[in-house]
């Protein structure tokens, strides 16, 4: 909070190079989209940076977005250095056929429990952690639960439809 | 007597023949778990080799039912996250809905929020520390301050109605004044509560049989907590005296004095101790909190819109606006902008956060909950690795994990 985002963006730009495709916020939070392939260069290099020490993983989950094709699901990082006290949040997109993420398992030790909770509601694939397997849901289960296409309700029932306010 | 670390080299060597090793399995339903969770241990004796967490039988699925609740209808939801602290849940969930809104409330408002939250806190606190004492055998103590646990939920009685799951407030301030009970209530509590509680301390905090069974037990440094994501009382323990009250201060958390206490070790005992420090400091927050809303003027208890905030009933019943107003808000057609907000408040265990995405319509279109003890909770087998079976219960005890808040 008292870190220029410019200073920071500057920053990865001459470390890892054109990496982040920043995103204007109304609410003064520096939000970038990144790729896949560099999503982790760039959280390693951030971890390990001594100037911004971006030493906590504050939380990561997974988004769907049915309607953009070919990046159907994102991951979201929101990430903490806490000598400066300011946070940074990144996403990434992939297409819904080939979900595959890297995991930060090595990096951030918290993101193993995050990383199987959005594998369980969103079936993204996290590469290389270490124990990728469901957490809150039933083993057995097949579906992906927090996927936009999967029901909230049993889609047999009548009585509850909300045609004239329903999303 | 060995050490841990000598023990480990001694025993848990690899390249060691077969050990026959038991398995245990701590939970689900466990007396000692506090709730409905399992633990799985390999043992070696009365050593614990590792341990591995099965979660998940109390989830929900509210991240879910909030993609199809309007905003104020979520705040039931996140009663039943930290059910222990309930009012922190729902004000942090308010404040993350007028952050989103771009709402700003009057300083009485805050005040009053903080007077609750802080009263959260301590029962919170309160519930864990003495629930500490009754894993480590002192059943004494925790029958004498349990009862203000009662006390402080007679005070979220007459706020809102309601004891356990609150949903107390609404977006932009709380649904009606605080009566003049409530201000009684909170100064008898500040008067009877802190004699109770010094009592308890000096029961517990130098005694030499708690001192025993809690000092080196469950330590994690300060490293590894923050590579874990902990956040709260269990980071603060470890040494670290990060706390979003100062370090991003909501609800004007920077118009009151409080220290921040600290830990060392990271150890239960020290756990213990940053609690019950943390309790003194509340108790302090709270009075401040009453002198100023004394201070403010009186009758003030919400924004001043009609936007998201419900109009009065009388109003409703005779003019047509309100009526509209009424109907909008119920219905859940609050105009909420585009776009996502995260916000988090400084709970009971730690960071509580909310990740709203909004696209504008009337429900969330992505709700995250970050849940501090589903995070610090995954410590938890290296922390009790080489340890005692019995260290284990008091250090998953003075964690405070807790089952709603784990599976949301």
């Amino acid at each position: 909070m008292v870190v220029n985002h410019e200073d920071i963006i500057s920053h990865i730009k001459d470390n890892v190079g054109d990496v982040l495709k920043v995103i204007p916020d109304d609410y003064g939070v520096l939000i970038a989209e990144v790729s896949v392939h560099q999503v982790y260069k760039l959280i390693s290099f951030l971890f390990k940076d001594l100037n911004y020490k971006f030493n906590i993983l504050v939380d990561l989950c997974g988004v769907h977005y049915p309607d953009r094709k070919g990046e159907e699901l994102g991951v979201v990082y929101h990430i903490q250095s806490m000598s400066l006290r300011t946070r940074i949040r990144l996403k990434v997109f992939v297409p819904i056929e080939k979900p595959e993420v890297p995991s930060l398992t090595g990096i951030y030790a918290a993101a193993n429990w995050m990383e199987r909770e959005t594998y369980d509601f969103y079936g993204i694939l996290f590469l290389g952690h270490p124990n990728l397997v469901r957490i809150l849901n039933m083993d057995e289960m097949i579906d992906f639960p927090m996927r936009k296409e999967f029901p909230l309700e049993d889609p047999k029932r009548r009585d509850k439809e909300d045609f004239h306010f329903g999303r | 007597m060995r050490t841990n670390l000598e023990y480990k080299a001694e025993f848990l060597n690899p390249d060691m023949p077969d050990i026959p090793y038991t398995t245990l399995n701590l939970g689900p339903t466990h007396p000692a778990t506090h709730g409905i969770f399992q633990n799985i241990l390999k043992m070696d004796g009365e050593r614990i080799v590792s341990g591995e967490q099965t979660i998940g039988y109390i989830h929900r699925a509210f991240e879910k039912i909030a993609e199809r609740r309007p905003f104020y209808q979520i705040t039931p939801l996140t009663d039943r996250l930290n059910y222990c602290s309930a009012p922190i849940n729902n004000i942090g969930w308010h404040l993350t809905v007028e952050k989103l809104l771009k709402v700003s409330v009057p300083k009485r408002v805050d005040y009053m929020r903080v007077l609750v939250m802080e009263l959260a806190r301590v029962t919170d606190h309160l519930i864990c520390n003495s629930i500490l004492g009754v894993d480590t055998g002192a059943l004494t103590g925790f029958t004498y301050v349990y009862q203000f646990r009662e006390k402080v939920y007679e005070i979220y009685e007459e706020i809102c109605g309601a004891r356990l799951t609150t949903n107390m407030g609404r977006v932009g301030g709380f649904e009606r004044d605080f009566s003049p009970k409530v201000f009684e209530l909170t100064r008898k509590f500040l008067a009877e509560f802190p004699k109770i509680w010094r009592q308890f301390e000096s029961l517990l905090s130098r005694n030499r049989i708690f001192m025993d069974r809690t000092m080196k037990t469950g330590p994690i440094s300060v490293e590894r907590a923050l590579n874990y994501g902990f956040t709260g009382p269990n980071l603060r323990a470890a040494g670290i005296d990060y706390d979003l009250r100062v370090a991003d201060p909501y609800c004007s958390y920077e118009d009151f004095k409080f220290d921040i206490p600290v830990g060392t070790t990271g150890d239960t005992y020290d756990r213990f101790v940053v609690r019950n420090e943390e309790i003194w400091q509340s108790l302090s927050i709270i009075e401040q909190a009453l002198q100023k809303i004394e201070a403010c003027e009186p009758g003030v208890y919400h924004a001043d819109s009609d936007r998201y905030y419900l109009p009065p009933k009388q109003e409703v019943y005779r003019n047509m606006e309100a009526l509209i107003y009424h109907f909008k808000i119920v219905m859940g057609e609050i105009e909420a902008p585009v776009g996502e907000v995260y916000k988090a408040v400084e709970g009971a265990n730690g960071e509580l956060g909310f990740y709203l995405i909004s696209d504008g319509g009337r429900t969330p279109y992505r709700l995250h909950f970050r849940r501090p003890s589903f995070i610090y909770y995954q410590a938890f087998p290296e922390m009790v690795q080489g340890q005692m079976l019995s260290d284990a219960i008091v250090v998953m005890s003075s964690m405070n994990v807790i089952a709603g808040e784990l599976d949301a």
